[in-house]
């Protein structure tokens, strides 16, 4: 590249994290450690019945059975688990919010700054936040509204508590316990999370959206979402992350469970802008182990994943999503970008079972500085899926030659039915294209980010309008700085 | 009075001299045709002039309203009312032509401290000048130059002049690959941006166009050098008689 855009490139790597400030509260945190002690107590904190403190118990075994995966394309500092707190809440909140008057100022100012306006008022139209500050959900707003469609949107302690009976039927029924390493451990701790369900035939008045923060020093987060949409039910869901700046690297392991029964539809949305680590050396950072499945369990379901992923230091994530029904349909949408010393492994596992199920996936990679991104898929077509259909779409993008981008497809069809179209592409950013809009009077910041919204469009426009507004800004944020 | 005063332009890429000593004087309001075999550095000198990264200048001088061309990035000369319409115009996927321009024109008007369009504003201002070139309304929101066909991309360039209103327009090889019609659609949309406040300098093979777009002086560039100019006569005398003996002619005195 030509010295003036690899100057300005240079610049705009430079940007440092904006979302990296460490709120001023008094927290309650548990001593680094993890047994049963640990988990009896977390438990108990959190008012749980005793069918909870056994499930996840029963977890914890199943956990301490299992290894740390090393497949995925991804080099880290192995972690400590008994270096971590399993549970940390700002002391004000341990008892759970009543109402936004009863949350902290000072947590407020940080949704602020962040630019979540909690109080309804600010909100965007039709908004429905709930949002968890470490361990603990903060405030959930619109409440009201939601209860008159039938709609529960709540934090998943407090549906343990007051919905037990849903809880128990559908948690863990999409992602079992032992699924994976992340997930058993997350069954054993997981510390609060979203529930939305969705009752017969109801469309969802407004958008949900969950915001993640990690505040405290040395915590992991774990939470757990579970969202279930009853027959011809429809609900969109947002989850949008931060965590403040810190030298040490902190584990996110979610687990995130959707549940669609016949002509149900669940969209899920994530922006996730979690502390991407020190440029030059990694450190600090999130490591960001998460489990996310959609089980399209009825005819004509439809399971659809929106990912822009800009943050953390290290990221294992594959939405996936199991067609059971038949008809059902599945979906992944992607846009992950990794500059600096990221590491992003992320892409989709498509599980086709019953007969007519379609999936399509679209993933745009973006690498920058030393990114690494591997993108890694699967397709999987099983013996009594009739005409399944599946459509996948890479494209990977470069800025800069320091960086890598990896595509693993992985096509697995057992039925000699099955249609699968897949396109790949690899493109580096050109000069040619900079000079292009530079000559009609576009500076190089701005063609960068025009150029690279432009590559990710098809992407967000899967996104809510609000959101997609949101998600470019963050991309532009992020690549603020983007060749080494 | 002198819009663009190129004074002695030598040109390096990597280890190879392309110009090697251009003059060049365009007044306000004129046309100016280069032409020239392939490879004799008429691109290079649209694309130095427009502020081309890769193009090392080594030796001369650059005036454009009377300052220092050079030492502009691009984009601020393109605010300062120069425009280059491509020979291989870019495609950027996913960006619509409409958004593009739009922040183009934005770019352009917050430099001369106007103020910025809106989208409706915009809209308006902008099917006035998709007449100019009898440019499909789809073609606008498609991403820019993606899948146009070349005569498409070609006529795209004009648009964008139109569009962005420039002082100098430099127009390079515009004309290969339009079928007549639309070598007719696109000198006239030239000719009706023809003013006493606007420059252009034309790049092309072909006399052809020069019988739509009639200049006021004609340039000859072989091997980085301007060999011959003079009125629009010399374009149909090339046309006749290649441009051999004119290189002939140059090589023995010169010996570079
Ligand atoms: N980036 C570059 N790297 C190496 N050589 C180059 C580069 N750009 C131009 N050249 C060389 O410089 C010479 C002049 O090229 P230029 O494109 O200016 O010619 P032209 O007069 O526009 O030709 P044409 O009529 O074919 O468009 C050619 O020999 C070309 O190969
Ligand atoms: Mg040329």
């Amino acid at each position: 590249m030509a010295d003036n855009s690899t100057d300005i490139l240079e610049q705009r790597v430079e940007q440092e994290y904006q979302a990296g400030f460490v709120t001023d509260v008094e927290q309650e945190t548990f001593p680094p450690g993890l047994d049963e002690d640990v988990i009896r107590k977390l438990s108990a904190k959190k008012r749980e019945p005793e069918w909870m403190t056994e499930w996840r118990l029963s977890a914890y075994r199943k956990w301490l059975e299992m290894k740390e995966p090393t497949w995925a394309n991804i080099t880290y500092k192995p972690v400590d688990y008994q270096a971590i707190s399993y549970y940390s809440a700002p002391k004000s909140q341990a008892d759970g919010p009543k109402s936004l008057d009863e949350v902290d100022p000072e947590i407020l100012r940080t949704y602020e700054k962040l630019g979540i306006p909690l109080h309804e008022q600010q909100m965007l139209a039709g908004v429905a936040v709930d949002a968890v500050f470490d361990s603990v959900s903060v405030a959930t707003t619109f409440r009201e509204k939601l209860a008159e469609a039938g709609v529960i949107f709540c934090p998943i302690s407090e549906a343990i508590r007051e919905h037990p009976e849903l809880v128990k039927k559908y948690l863990g029924s999409v992602v079992p316990q032992g699924d994976n390493f992340f997930a058993a451990l997350n069954s054993a701790v997981f510390s609060d999370g979203s529930f939305v369900y969705i009752p017969k035939g109801v469309k969802c008045p407004m958008e949900l959206s969950t915001y993640f923060r990690i505040n405290a020093m040395n915590t992991g987060q774990f939470e757990r979402t579970l969202i279930i949409a009853e027959e011809g039910a429809k609900v969109s869901y947002l989850e949008g992350c931060t965590a403040p700046m810190r030298d040490e690297n902190q584990l996110h392991a979610a687990v995130v469970e959707l549940y669609a029964h016949a002509d149900a539809d669940i969209k899920y949305s994530t922006v996730q802008n979690w502390y991407p680590g020190d440029r030059e050396t990694g450190v600090g950072g999130i490591f960001n182990f998460v489990t996310k499945r959609g089980l399209a369990a009825g005819r004509r379901a439809k399971i659809s994943w929106t990912q822009v992923e800009t943050g953390s230091s290290i990221t294992w994530k594959y939405p996936s999503c199991v067609l059971k029904g038949d008809g059902s349909v599945g979906e992944f949408y992607s846009v992950a970008l990794s500059k600096g010393r990221q590491q992003a492994d992320t892409g989709t596992k498509m599980i086709h079972v019953g007969k007519n199920t379609t999936s399509t996936i679209i993933s745009k990679g973006i690498s920058a500085g030393h990114g690494q991104n591997t993108y890694r898929g699967q397709v999987k077509i099983l013996k009594g899926a009739d005409n399944a259909r599946n459509f996948s779409q890479c494209d990977s993008m470069l800025i800069g030659d320091q960086c890598g981008a990896h595509t693993f497809p992985y096509i697995d069809v057992q039925n000699p039915s099955a249609g699968m179209e897949h396109e790949a592409s690899t493109s580096k950013i050109g000069e040619d294209q900079i000079f292009y809009c530079n000559q009609r009077g576009i500076d190089t910041e701005d063609a960068l980010s025009m150029i690279v919204n432009g590559f990710c469009k098809e992407v967000f426009n899967e996104l809510p309008m609000e959101f997609a507004v949101e998600a470019r800004k963050l991309l532009e944020i992020s690549l603020e700085g983007s060749v080494g | 009075m002198s819009l663009l005063h190129v004074k002695n332009l030598h040109v390096r890429v990597e280890e190879t001299e392309i110009l090697k000593g251009v003059d060049l004087e365009v007044n306000m309001g004129e046309v100016h045709a280069i032409m020239g075999p392939n490879g004799s550095g008429k691109s290079t000198l649209a694309q130095v002039l427009a502020g081309r990264e890769e193009y090392e200048v080594t030796e001369g001088q650059v005036l454009y309203k009377g300052q220092d061309l050079l030492e502009l990035p691009p984009e601020d000369r393109a605010r300062e009312g120069l425009f280059m319409a491509f020979q291989y115009p870019v495609e950027i996927p996913g960006v619509s032509n409409v958004y593009f321009l739009k922040a183009a024109l934005n770019a352009i008007r917050k430099h001369r401290e106007q103020e910025e369009m809106d989208a409706m504003e915009f809209l308006s201002y902008v099917r006035e000048k998709m007449k100019v070139v009898k440019m499909e309304e789809t073609l606008l929101q498609r991403p820019v130059n993606e899948g146009f066909s070349g005569g498409e991309k070609k006529r795209n360039e004009i648009f964008h002049m139109a569009v962005l209103d420039p002082v100098l327009g430099i127009l390079d090889e515009t004309d290969s690959g339009l079928d007549i019609d639309a070598l007719k659609i696109v000198a006239e949309g030239v000719n009706s941006l023809r003013s006493e406040k606007r420059s252009f300098v034309v790049i092309t093979h072909y006399q052809r166009l020069l019988n739509y777009i009639v200049p006021n002086h004609v340039h000859v560039l072989v091997d980085g050098k301007i060999v011959r100019s003079g009125g629009k006569e010399l374009a149909e005398e090339l046309e006749d008689k290649g441009y051999v003996w004119l290189e002939d002619k140059l090589e023995m005195p010169v010996g570079v």
